[in-house]
């Protein structure tokens, strides 16, 4: 109980010291760079396969019940509504926040960060706003990224493979899908953005007990972050079904 | 020696003469286990002192709590007319800006070579051009001679050397409080024997308040002009260096000689039976061993600190151990 107080105190200072001057604008694009460089592939690759497995399931189903002019819709449905964030939140939480809580984890240890609060610098505003802020972007980008690849590889699967019809495919991409599941896509990515980097940063800047310390930490983010990040999804998904109104109901 | 003190928030401009840091009544414990109780000392301004203690009694606790790193259970921390202890985050950041501190390692920035991490507190809190920026830090390099070890990486470095790059990063800014965590722990005895003389002429040259937080009794005894001796969770006794040189009290005694007979015992202090036994043996301790001189600036100058050998001892009708101070 203690440690979660302790989280949200540190959520609220990071949140605050993302207002205040002056910015580290170069921190910001160096970690913006760093997050994408590590993240961009892997959610390529895992997005592909995941289109593909929604075309490969809905394909056969589809077709005995004589409906394939549908599985577009269907498959840009799935990707851009829960594929996409998942993969996302999957991605940022594995390579970007565990490459963020070593890193602080690290410097914890060797007491860079002390010597940063007695030079006068709140490492809070200096390492942790620039890691988050650039973890937001990049969530949201990669949202994109995997929604765009994980319909390209449905696409692929469908028509190349399974003999499926292009015109078809494309034309029923607004059968089901809305504009406003593609915004909570990206609202719910930058939210998991946000909860990756602060757990990431928070465990990396408490890691205790030399390297080994810094090994659990990074393990204890991943993990959390995993736990959160799907709890936040169920709830946000809730949330946009109850405020949103569905097509065709 | 130029003193450049830009600092953005508007500090007092350098003065001199050091801060004295009053500590009163300090407690400090991790959950249920107490680190030291009641800690109350007095660092004079401008003099240097060392906390001694055996390992594992929580010197380098003392120290971050010293700067605020570490908030304390109780009592109060006085630098200047200011109580560190219940400061604001962002007065803590103000305040600490008087204190230097140089970290076992160093605690360099890895991602950043030795010129950028001198730089670093500079580039920070100044608005200086990059031309009066490597004029400062190449004195600082100079002074603790890394020159020619500019664009290394911390990494690529040796554990002495980058401790004498932390100690310039420390300094850099001018701090008016210097403190100093194991500055002698995996340092050769020559490299100490440099390092001890540095904070001597450092002393003498910036007339800073510095604390040494050691278990190097050679330390100890040469370059303090003050020491402090923690052990079993408390302040045994702190006071001038020449004074505790002198006492007869069991652990100082024991420790400042580095003894094996006395309270102190391998784990922690030995229990009564240990001690009865020890007695009844009829051990005797060993007598004092003289007092040597303390170290001395390099240029021979005094420092303002500085005070005659045997003044405290005469002071106080005190006679030292035979071949004292020769």
């Amino acid at each position: 109980m203690r440690t979660v107080g302790e989280f949200l105190i540190f959520c609220g200072h990071a949140i605050r010291a993302c207002f205040k001057r002056p910015w580290q604008i170069r921190e910001f694009i160096d970690q913006a760079w760093f997050i994408s460089s590590v993240s961009i592939a892997p959610a390529a690759l895992v997005s592909i396969p995941f289109g593909a497995v929604i075309a490969l399931q809905l394909g056969s189903l589809v077709r005995q019940l004589g409906a394939q002019s549908f599985t577009g819709a269907a498959s840009v449905l799935a990707v851009v509504r829960e594929a996409g964030p998942i993969v996302t939140a999957l991605v940022i939480a594995g390579a970007g926040g565990s490459a963020i809580c070593a890193d602080l984890g690290a410097r914890k240890i060797r007491e860079e960060l002390d010597a940063m609060r007695v030079l006068g610098i709140d490492p809070i505003q200096r390492l942790v706003v620039p890691r988050v802020v650039a973890s937001m972007l990049v969530a949201v980008l990669l949202n994109g990224v995997v929604s765009v690849v994980g319909v390209a590889g449905g696409y692929f699967f469908n028509v190349v493979l399974q003999g499926g019809t292009p015109g078809a495919y494309l034309a029923s991409f607004q059968a089901l899908g809305q504009l406003p599941d593609l915004v909570s896509g990206e609202i719910k990515a930058m939210v998991f953005g946000l909860v990756a980097a602060l757990v990431a940063t928070y465990l990396g800047m408490n890691a205790k007990g030399g390297p080994k310390g810094v090994g659990d930490a990074v393990n204890q983010s991943v993990v959390i972050t995993f736990m959160l990040l799907f709890a936040l999804n169920f709830i946000m998904t809730a949330i946009y079904f109850q405020v949103i109104p569905q097509k065709g109901s | 020696m130029k003193f450049f003190c830009n600092t953005t928030g508007g500090s007092p401009d350098y003065t001199g003469m050091g801060v004295e840091v009053r500590v009163n009544g300090l407690t400090k414990s991790f959950g249920q286990t107490p680190v030291w109780s009641e800690v109350s000392l007095t660092l004079p301004a401008g003099e240097i002192s060392v906390l001694l203690g055996p390992s594992g009694t929580g010197k380098s606790v003392f120290l971050k709590t010293l700067v605020g790193l570490l908030p304390p259970d109780r009592g109060e921390i006085w630098i200047e007319d200011r109580d560190l202890t219940k400061l604001k985050e962002r007065e803590l950041y103000e305040v600490r800006k008087l204190f230097g501190v140089l970290f076992q390692d160093g605690a360099l920035f890895g991602s950043m070579n030795i010129y950028d991490n001198v730089a670093f507190p500079l580039r920070e809190h100044t608005k200086l051009k990059e031309s009066q920026i490597k004029e400062i830090v190449s004195e600082k390099l100079d002074m603790v001679g890394l020159i020619g070890a500019e664009t290394k990486l911390p990494g690529e470095i040796s554990g002495g050397m980058r401790k004498r790059a932390g100690l310039a990063r420390a300094l850099v800014l001018n701090p008016q409080i210097v403190l100093f965590d194991e500055p002698d722990s995996g340092l050769d005895p020559v490299r100490t024997a440099y390092l001890n003389q540095l904070i001597v002429d450092l002393n003498q040259q910036l007339d800073a308040t510095i604390l040494i937080v050691t278990h190097d009794i050679n330390t100890a005894r040469t370059v303090p002009d003050n020491i402090g001796l923690i052990y079993h969770g408390h302040l045994a006794m702190f006071g001038p260096r020449e004074m505790l040189l002198s006492s007869e009290e069991p652990v100082v005694r024991q420790f400042l000689n580095a003894q094996r007979i006395g309270p102190i015992g391998m784990t922690e202090e030995k229990d009564a039976d240990e001690l009865a036994a020890e007695a009844a043996a009829g051990v005797d301790l060993p007598p004092l061993p003289a007092i040597p001189l303390q170290l001395r600036p390099s240029n021979g100058q005094p420092r303002r600190a500085e005070r005659a050998p045997g003044e405290w001892c005469r002071a106080n009708g005190i006679v030292p151990p035979w071949g004292s101070f020769q």
